[in-house]
């Protein structure tokens, strides 16, 4: 933020209906709404704002943030514009197309709205610390990646501080409204990180995306989008189009030979429906959008901002679904909070497996579990007081070493019963602690009395553990 | 290959296809008044590339205007709003046309009657009450649809106003397909009869399509049962029961985990529904439109009648020929896919022969000047899902001594959003009265008469003078915002009346009938009838 900016009049003439709202109580404010004129005067000048994403949803947001009078923004997205944008990203002009997304969107809303003071950052959210994020108030996030949101609601809730009794600092809590579009489709949510439901509680409200299977893909395709998997999935690594590149989707060349060849493959099974605009969709899993809806669910993400900001009206508890595809229907409820939760319950999830369970079945537990749904996680424990990495994914040379991990048995690991493996995956910027538990095995405890020793046994369990556990 | 414009509207070309954009791009829309929610409108209607649109508003942009309306700015001061909101909004979409009216509403209207005439829509955002009714009496003569939007602090209302809205592509979240299952045509029973399930070997046993199965197994249970399919909730379980003993075995005698036959399980229950005519469609069919045809009739309801002469013909709708994807080998699904296909294509063929005979008794010659094979097509692929959808007009609105149920039921509700409609009416006829927002100066001043406003609109509806605490209460509401638009409330507000009106171009999805308010303060939408 610029130091030498000028603090912005409450009082100017532009602000008189956020004064109308904001000046006098009415019958459906919160009780300790207290009408005054440092409210709209901290709004312009100190509150402190981050919108996470400057395509459909983020341009939107950045306009109705700042015409609301919450001027003090910055916005990141790691996008450059492209020309399908324009249908509703509107401020984008065909010239700009290429340039970085958060810039021009930065650029345009300072020009236009005076007093705006937005500051864009070209980057991934990852690359941005925990420094950068404690500087705000509200983040506002309007990404179309679940992972993304999975991200910033871990860092937010990474930032909680608690006192010394264990109670909830509320100066550290970072209020989150999200907002996603698909067609005529849509959804806000007010996370209150700490207090509130989170984005991982209610985890299982996405599902998994869902893959055509390989077999039907492979030997039995029915339906166009069959043929275009086939193509992307074998066709392109076997004959190699482009000389060892990978498929780019927004290459028109390349969507252009995968639909050709897709054709063919459907001409041979006798299957309609291959056309370009298909091919497209399937090769970069486009999601139709429109301006309406997206302008639908960003006016109600930064009214529920200003509701935070200003006191006014008690903020929505805490997710509504909205869809106009016949009349207009929405619906609001209070998603609950998960006392599970791996990111916001504290408590480390425990895992069931056997002993002689392999790693990998572990790793696919964590990647298909719908409450857990991580991608590609990399575990560690401690072993006899030492660390001990099971299995890394995101360095080359020491996930080749521990690869062979993958198929040795928990107990061949030398997990024990009760242990502590901690997780680091892209879905969370912290690491997540679960507790391994062996589902077949006899509970022995070997408790050093001073007397001397005593071991306790269940006899109704089957299996006999060895002493070395 | 896409053209710079499809690849430019790519995203909501998958929405509405070619033919809806087409729609989109030979649409006129006027608006007027260039408000914040009205703003917003236009923007959500020239990124997607309507023909072109007109602003009237000759007001002057003053310094207040400037803080909540994105396409007024202070360059502008001095300026109509027409003017700098035209301007602004037409940099959004280099191919769409847009005009400022030099003059007001008024001027316009007594220079040319007919001057709303010429658009597609008439968007009216804070239009004065008799001003509103005399341009909507014209507008529902001449079959224009008419949109009334505004916000008011925290609260956004739209309303619909059309005589017949005839829509042909209601895209359903969820419809079940038309197996005919219960009434199979021959050309499908003599494909059924080439299938013998015994005789396949296991790989091919497990890929028989499940809509196979059920057909087969049906028979097998009509044969079983007196020729009756199972009907009640009791027998159709006992079918599907008799449906997964035909599974096969493996050498300990327990049934194989077929994936075919899973799914066929699983749709049982919706699948064996006879589901000739649906109800909506009959209405449709049997409405004087459809019977009393002249040669101004919409296309529509010469399809319409054409369709009627097919049902009374086949005793069921034409059938659609699309299947959901089944687990199976490609060979058969494709196959038993072409059987239901052609038969798609000959009924079809006969709808069209219809169409040509509906044409003649009318008089005229059907050509695609009149209507598309196209259009046809579609109509002939939606029939079981036509919906068509009337409101009521202003007139009678403002001029009923009793409201719909919807409205006359908020009053025993104190949470219900459809008071709010009560309200804005009130402080609609306080303009009237007063020439100004209720509440811009004083809110203890302006209440009283606003609550007048209300008990006499109230009154002249029949409804008891009981006090209501939740309309008093949305009252001082109204009168507190004392005119103002919020930002995000206009906003949200646009984008909802840009789809509606998208649906009202394009003739796709079924549109808000008759009106939708937007409570912020919850936040709430509800869809009633006035």
């Amino acid at each position: 933020m610029c130091d030498t900016e000028e603090r912005h009049d409450p009082n100017q003439s532009r602000w008189s209906h956020l004064r109308n709202i904001l000046g006098r109580r009415g019958m459906f404010n919160q009780e300790d709404f207290i009408p005054d004129e440092s409210i709209l005067d901290c709004m312009l000048n100190d509150l402190k704002i981050l919108v996470i994403g400057a395509g459909g949803l983020g341009c939107e947001l950045l306009k109705d943030l700042t015409l609301s009078g919450l001027l003090n923004i910055h916005v990141i997205d790691m996008d450059t514009i492209d020309l399908s944008n324009l249908n509703r990203q509107f401020l984008f002009r065909q010239s700009d197309i290429g340039k970085p997304k958060a810039e021009v969107a930065a650029a345009f809303i300072n020009q236009r709205v005076p007093g705006a003071n937005v500051k864009p950052h070209f980057t991934k959210i990852q690359e941005k610390d925990d420094d950068f994020y404690r500087d705000f108030h509200i983040v506002v996030c309007g990404v179309d990646s679940i992972l993304a949101r999975r991200w910033i609601n871990g860092m937010l809730l990474s930032l909680l501080e608690y006192d010394s009794d264990g109670k909830l600092d509320q100066s550290s809590v970072r209020i989150l409204v999200d907002g996603g579009t698909e067609g005529f489709k849509g959804n806000v949510r007010v996370i209150t990180p700490g207090m509130s439901a989170c984005l991982e509680c209610t985890l299982d409200l996405y599902p998994p995306q869902v893959n055509y299977p390989m077999c039907t893909i492979a030997h039995t395709p029915r339906q166009p989008e069959h043929c275009v998997e086939y193509i992307k999935m074998f066709l392109w690594e076997k004959e190699d189009p482009f000389g060892g590149l990978p498929i780019d989707g927004d290459n028109t060349q390349h969507i252009e030979w995968i639909f050709n060849s897709a054709q063919a493959r459907a001409r041979e099974y006798g299957i309609q429906g291959v056309t370009y605009r298909l091919t497209q969709g399937v090769i970069k899993r486009i999601i139709p959008a429109v301006a309406s809806t997206n302008a639908v669910i960003a006016a109600a993400c930064v009214n529920e901002v200003f509701k935070c900001a200003t006191q006014c009206y008690t903020p929505m508890n805490n997710y509504m679904v909205f869809n106009d595809v016949n009349g207009v229907y929405s619906y609001t409820f209070a998603a609950e909070r998960n006392s599970r939760c791996l990111v916001c319950s504290q408590q480390p999830r425990t895992l069931n497996f056997t002993t002689d369970a392999q790693l990998r079945q572990l790793i696919d537990h964590l990647q298909q579990d719908p409450t857990l749904q991580m991608k590609n996680p990399s575990l560690t424990t401690m072993i006899g007081g030492k660390n001990k990495t099971l299995y890394m994914t995101n360095i080359p040379s020491i996930e080749q070493a521990t690869r062979p991990n993958l198929s040795k048995t928990l107990q061949d690991l030398g997990l024990e019963d009760g242990c502590e493996v901690v997780c680091a995956d892209i879905t969370n910027p912290s690491a997540m602690r679960f507790i391994l538990h062996f589902t077949n095995i006899i509970i022995t405890r070997k408790r050093k009395l001073e007397a001397g020793e005593e071991i306790i046994e269940s006899r109704k369990r089957v299996l006999l553990l060895s002493e070395t556990l | 290959m896409p053209n710079e414009k499809e690849k430019k509207y790519d995203r909501q070309l998958r929405l509405w296809g070619n033919h809806g954009q087409q729609a989109l791009e030979d649409s006129q829309i006027c608006l007027l008044n260039a408000t914040a929610t009205g703003t917003e409108i236009m923007k959500n209607l020239v990124l997607p590339g309507i023909g072109g649109f007109t602003i009237v508003d000759n007001d002057v942009v003053s310094m207040q205007d400037v803080g909540n309306n994105f396409f007024l700015t202070e360059d502008f001061i001095g300026s109509t709003k027409a003017q700098a909101a035209t301007k602004l909004l037409k940099e959004l979409n280099p191919d769409v046309k847009g005009v400022a009216a030099e003059e007001s509403l008024a001027t316009l209207l007594e220079k040319d009657p007919e001057y709303l005439c010429k658009f597609s829509i008439v968007i009216a955002c804070d239009v004065e009450e008799d001003t509103l009714l005399s341009l909507s009496n014209k507008l529902w003569e001449k079959n224009i649809p008419l949109m009334v939007c505004i916000s008011y602090g925290a609260i956004g209302y739209m309303r619909l106003v059309f005589k017949e809205m005839c829509v042909v592509e209601t895209h359903p979240d969820n419809y079940f397909e038309d197996f005919r299952l219960l009434n199979p045509f021959p050309e499908l029973c003599e494909y059924l009869k080439t299938i013998d399930i015994d005789a396949l070997d296991s790989k091919g046993h497990s890929h028989v399509p499940y809509l196979v199965l059920l057909h087969k197994y049906l028979e097998e249970w009509k044969e079983q049962n007196g020729g009756e399919p199972p009907k009640v909730y009791k027998e159709k379980k006992k079918f599907a029961a008799f449906l997964m003993s035909k599974r096969r075995k493996n050498d300990k005698g327990a049934c194989l985990d077929e994936e075919n036959f899973e799914e066929a399980y699983k749709s049982v229950n919706t699948a064996l529904v006879d589901v000739a005519v649906p109800r909506d469609v009959k209405e449709i069919l049997e409405h004087e439109n459809c019977t009393n045809l002249n040669s101004d009739s919409k296309p529509f309801w010469v399809l319409c009648q054409a369709l009627k002469r097919f049902v009374d013909e086949h005793q069921t709708l034409p059938l659609s020929g699309s299947l959901p994807d089944m687990f199976s080998d490609s060979a058969s699904y494709i196959k038993l896919q072409n059987v239901y296909q052609n038969k798609a294509k000959q009924d079809m063929i006969c709808l069209m022969d219809n169409v040509s005979k509906v044409y003649a008794d009318l008089g005229c010659i059907y050509d695609n000047g009149r209507m598309s094979e196209a259009e046809i097509k579609r109509f002939c692929r939606n029939s079981r899902l036509l919906k068509v959808v009337r409101t009521k007009s202003l007139e009678v609105e403002y001029r009923q001594t009793a409201p719909s149920d919807d409205v006359t039921q908020s009053f025993h509700d104190n949470t219900s959003d459809i008071l709010w409609y009560v309200a804005l009416r009130a402080a609609q006829k306080f303009r009237k009265e007063q020439r100004r927002f209720p509440g811009i100066e004083t809110l203890e001043g302006d209440l009283k008469p606003l609550k007048d406003c209300s008990e006499k609109l109230v009154g002249s509806w029949g409804v008891p003078q009981v006090q209501l605490a939740a309309l008093d209460d949305r009252l001082h509401e109204i009168c507190r915002y004392g005119g103002a638009e919020l930002h995000a409330i206009a906003s949200f507000l646009g984008g909802v009346a840009a789809q509606e009106a998208i649906k009202l171009l394009t003739h796709q999805y079924v549109p808000v009938v008759d009106a939708l308010i937007y409570d912020g303060i919850k936040p709430s939408t509800t869809a009633f009838r006035v």
